[in-house]
Parts: C-alpha cells; structure tokens; sequence
C-alpha cells in the first residue's frame, strides 16, 4: 500500500493533478475520523480535513518520501485542528498546565463551561460518552489519547506526527489516561 | 494512595503500555496484592481504555474528495514549468545561459586574465597566491581566479579555484565543495552552475556530471 502512494506521490510531484485524488480517497476516512474527533463536528472536521488535503498537495515537494505518508498527512491534520481549537478558546485555559493529579482538579475548575448537566451525561449513548470525555480532556493529552486509543497508533508513529520525543508522549499517554480514568469515575 | 509508592502507579502505566519489564512487573504485583486501592486503579484504568471499543469507525462525508479538488489551487500552468525548472535546475539555467551569453562566452574567458579573489578577512595573498592561513576560518565560499591557492586552516563553504591550482596542507578542511578549473568546458559548467543557482535558489544543488 505505502508503495502504491509512493507511486501516486512521484506523481503528483511530476504534475498529475489527478493522481492526488487517489490520494484524498485512499486516506479521506482516516483523516476525517481524526478531524472529528479533535473537532467533536462535522462541519468542522470536513473543512479541516479538506484543508489538510489541500495544504498536503500544495506542500508536496517539502514532504520527505522516505518517510510514511500518512504521518506526514496526520501530521498537517492534527497541527491544524490545534490551531483550530485554540482560536476558539480564551488564553488562559491553554496556558494552564497540568503537571500531576493536583493540576487535573485546576483543569475540572477551568473547563466547566464544557462540562453538560449530569443527568445528560448519564443518558448518554456509551460511544458518545467516550468522546465527550476525551474532549473535556486538556489539549496536549487530548490529541495523544486520540491517536492512541481512536486512531490505534503506536506511540513511536504519535511521536513522529506531533514530533515530540517518546518520552514525552508516553508521559503524556499515562497522564491523559489518568485524567480519564478519574473523569469516568463518576460513572 | 498516598502510601503507595509513586513508582507502582508509574509501573502500572508501563503495565498497560506493555513495556513492563520482568522485574517491574513482579514489584506491581507485590504491591497490587497487598492494596486494594491500587488494584482499583488498574481496573478502573483498563476499563477506560476498553471503552474505546465502543467508539464507532466514522466515515469521510459524501463528496469529500470532489470538495478537496474543488479547493485545490488551480496552478497546472504554475505548476508546470515551475515543476520542470526545479526538477532540471541545470539544464534550464543551460539553456538560458546559452542564449543569453554564447557570443560572449568564450571571449570572457580567453580575455580575463586578471588575478582577482573573494574578499575574506582573513585570507593572506602573497604575491598571486591567496592563502587561508592555519588555525583561521573562511566563513563563506572562495572564489580565486587566475591565481592559486594554499590552504592550511579552513574554509566553511565551497572553494573554486579558475585557472589555477590548489594546495592543501595537512590542517587544512573544506566543508564545501572544490573545483579547479583551467578548460573552457569547466568554465562553461561553472559559469551555468552559478546562474542555475542564482535563478532557481530553492533547489537542491544537483553534482554535474565531470568530464
Ligand atoms: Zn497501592
């Protein structure tokens, strides 16, 4: 599969718009998927992932072909949804940081204007719930526990796409996994 | 869980990352039979993590990719020659040095016999040879022309010497690239090399092929 899109690649680069669009539908699903989940909307996820397709085409030639497409693709995805994200929301709740449990707590302070009334929450549909849970969570957890457990990547393929070292992901993954586990404790 | 040893809980997480070693993982189960807390914590945490398996796959909207291409820039006259220029740097700066310059080519390099040299601040010149003196580093590219050059400390860029020769003495350290060129035909290269440069900047710059 990868050489196919190496093939459609070199192909595009030579000026072979077309071959592009073979490229878009190949991976269009899994980039929506994570778009959406960043995102938590439709119409926000297709333009995004739109976006990511076009600013993948029009970057092309910087795209290092000896490394996996779809990182590179995820990659431009994810790094737009952020920016996404962060326009919509006040500073202050970025810059909060979140080292250990005690900052879990400052964070369930800080983004309760997300938060819906229990009972809502109780109705809801288990898939719905994960989600919902998943975007209370603060960002730089949130985009790893999604590519972790919603898109199944291994930890060295997140790595490479937010380009951040190892370390930092695993870290990362047990503390978002935590922060979850205790958002799932009301259940 | 505050008698529990910070390491348990980091274990417990290398546990479910499946990156716990042997011994590792013999201290967390030490530790999670003697504490019902702990154990909570593991279950609760595996729970979580399988609650992903309720999450549906979701699918790209009808028409997804027909919108991708509707917002692609329009560029297959851009894209074009811009393509071909970056692809064949050389030898579109070959054709386009060739128009601009064949009458007076040749003659420019039959005439100019002047011993001329890049400006370096450090570089010695001792009669008509320019020396990079030991110990002292050329930041930049040195260009000598009829003349010769002697290095013996370093030159942090490429290094021409045109219709002369170049001496390196055992210190001395190039981390560009060096020619020497005495024929009309390396000055041709030299002289469509410069010009592919300077008209397609972004490219890589391509080895030619020396005769
Ligand atoms: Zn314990």
């Amino acid at each position: 599969m990868d050489e196919l899109i190496t093939k459609r690649v070199k192909e595009v680069l030579n000026g072979n718009q077309e071959a592009f669009e073979e490229i878009v539908i190949h991976f269009q699903h899994r980039l929506y998927q994570v778009c959406y989940r960043m995102l938590n909307n439709t119409a926000e996820a297709e333009d995004i992932a739109q976006e990511a397709f076009v600013r993948a085409y029009v970057n092309l030639e910087t795209y290092d072909q000896k490394r996996k497409f779809s990182t590179w693709l995820y990659r431009i995805a994810t790094n737009l949804c952020i920016d996404r994200i962060r326009k919509k929301k006040p500073d202050y709740y970025l810059d909060a940081t979140v080292p250990g449990t005690d900052g879990l707590n400052m964070y369930s302070q800080l983004s309760t204007d997300q938060q819906l009334p229990e009972e809502e929450v109780e109705k809801m549909e288990m898939k719905d719930r994960v989600q919902y849970e998943v975007n209370r969570l603060p960002d730089k957890y949130r985009t790893i526990i999604i590519l972790r457990y919603m898109e199944d990547l291994q930890l060295q393929e997140i790595a490479d796409i937010l380009e951040m070292p190892l370390g930092t992901v695993k870290t990362r993954v047990h503390r978002g996994r935590e922060a979850l586990r205790q958002q799932m404790g009301s259940m | 869980m505050e008698k529990c040893p910070k390491h348990v809980v980091h274990y417990i997480h290398l546990y479910l990352d499946g990156e716990i070693s042997n011994e590792e993982e013999i201290i967390m189960n030490e530790h999670l039979n003697t504490c019902e807390e702990c154990q909570t914590v593991l279950e609760e945490l595996e729970e979580t993590i399988s609650l992903f398996k309720n999450v549906d796959v979701i699918e790209a909207p009808v028409g997804f990719a027909t919108g991708v291409a509707a917002r692609l820039p329009q560029s297959t006259i851009r894209r074009g020659p811009k393509k071909w220029l970056r692809q064949h740097p050389i030898m579109a700066a070959a054709a386009l040095f060739l128009i601009l310059m064949s009458a007076s080519l040749f003659s420019s390099f039959e005439n100019d016999q002047q011993f001329s040299f890049t400006k370096q601040p450090d570089v010695i010149v001792e009669g008509e040879t320019v020396v990079v003196p030991a110990g002292k580093i050329i930041k930049g590219d040195l260009v000598v022309k009829n003349g010769d050059l002697r290095i013996e400390g370093e030159v942090d860029g490429n290094v021409t010497v045109i219709r002369g020769s170049k001496y390196m003495a055992s210190t001395a350290v190039i981390t560009g690239s060096s020619e020497e060129i005495n024929e009309v035909f390396d000055w041709l290269w030299y002289k469509i090399k410069s010009v592919a440069k300077d008209i397609i900047p972004s490219s890589k710059e391509q080895k030619p092929e020396t005769e």
